[in-house]
């Protein structure tokens, strides 16, 4: 699956990011509100899905080499997040779905969470 | 690389949207190095945890950075209220961050066993009213 994948699965609106970039390969993904969980418990993820909207999320996902944000429920990052995106080449999208509808239908088409269990 | 390198960040406590830039500024430098990508993802995500806690708790203050060729090194100096207990602030899932550092994505209690759980060495002072020293060590080759 690559991220042009989840943006028409998702049906999500691309925030930021290049035809090139929708090339990137993905295998993995996370969903979450809490940024320390990310950082915990995520093991070469390249997706996070969250619902929560500040620069810490694009904090968080470049410490861990993430190279796509999707918001969940709507939410619609402001510039200082996408500027921050853009300079980490990650790509962000937006989808009206909520979090659990999103990740079912992601996991539903194959990607996974990236733990052994999962 | 034969000498070590030496980084200084300070971490301002008043804007948690920059809490992180020294982690990151640091991680581009790993990069350039070529060190290897988990190791610089160790460091990073310590690091980014200990910058997050020095904003959420302390107001800010300094990061020290030294790299050699098989460990990195990381203090991180606050002159916040301290840990008045250690062991309970290291226990998963305890925090005494307030709620609205909740909404902000972090005070989940995963701080500090996070930043231990991604270092090879982590010594913790800390004097109640004067401030906390992180002393991370990352290890280069394992």
């Amino acid at each position: 699956m690559n991220v042009g994948d989840i943006q028409k699965i998702l049906k999500a609106d691309l925030i930021c990011g290049n035809e090139d970039q929708l090339e990137y390969e993905v295998q993995t993904a996370c969903g979450s509100d809490m940024m320390s969980d990310v950082l915990a418990f995520v093991k070469n993820q390249s997706v996070l899905l969250t619902g929560l909207n500040n620069p810490q999320v694009v904090r968080t996902a470049e410490m861990m080499d993430m190279r796509c944000i999707v918001f969940v429920r709507g939410k619609t990052p402001d510039s200082s997040v996408i500027e921050l995106a853009k300079d980490h080449d990650i790509v962000i999208l937006r989808t009206g779905l909520r979090m659990f509808t999103a990740c079912g239908l992601l996991y539903s088409n194959g990607l996974r969470g990236g733990c052994e269990k999962e | 690389m034969s000498e070590s390198i030496n980084l200084k960040y300070i971490v301002p406590g008043d804007d948690f949207t920059r809490a992180g830039e020294a982690s990151g500024a640091v991680k581009r430098k790993l990069k350039q190095l070529g060190f290897n990508s988990d190791v610089i993802r160790k460091v990073a995500i310590a690091m980014y945890e200990g910058e997050i806690n020095m904003v959420i708790h302390a107001g800010g203050g300094e990061a020290d950075v030294e790299i050699l060729p098989d460990k990195i090194h990381i203090i991180l100096a606050d002159q916040g209220p301290g840990i008045p207990d250690i062991s309970l602030a290291m226990k998963e899932g305890w925090s005494t961050a307030p709620d609205n550092v909740r909404s902000l994505g972090f005070g989940a209690g995963m701080g500090l066993p996070n930043i231990k759980k991604y270092s090879d060495e982590l010594k913790i002072e800390t004097e109640l009213g004067k401030g906390t020293k992180l002393f991370i060590t990352v290890n280069v080759s394992n």
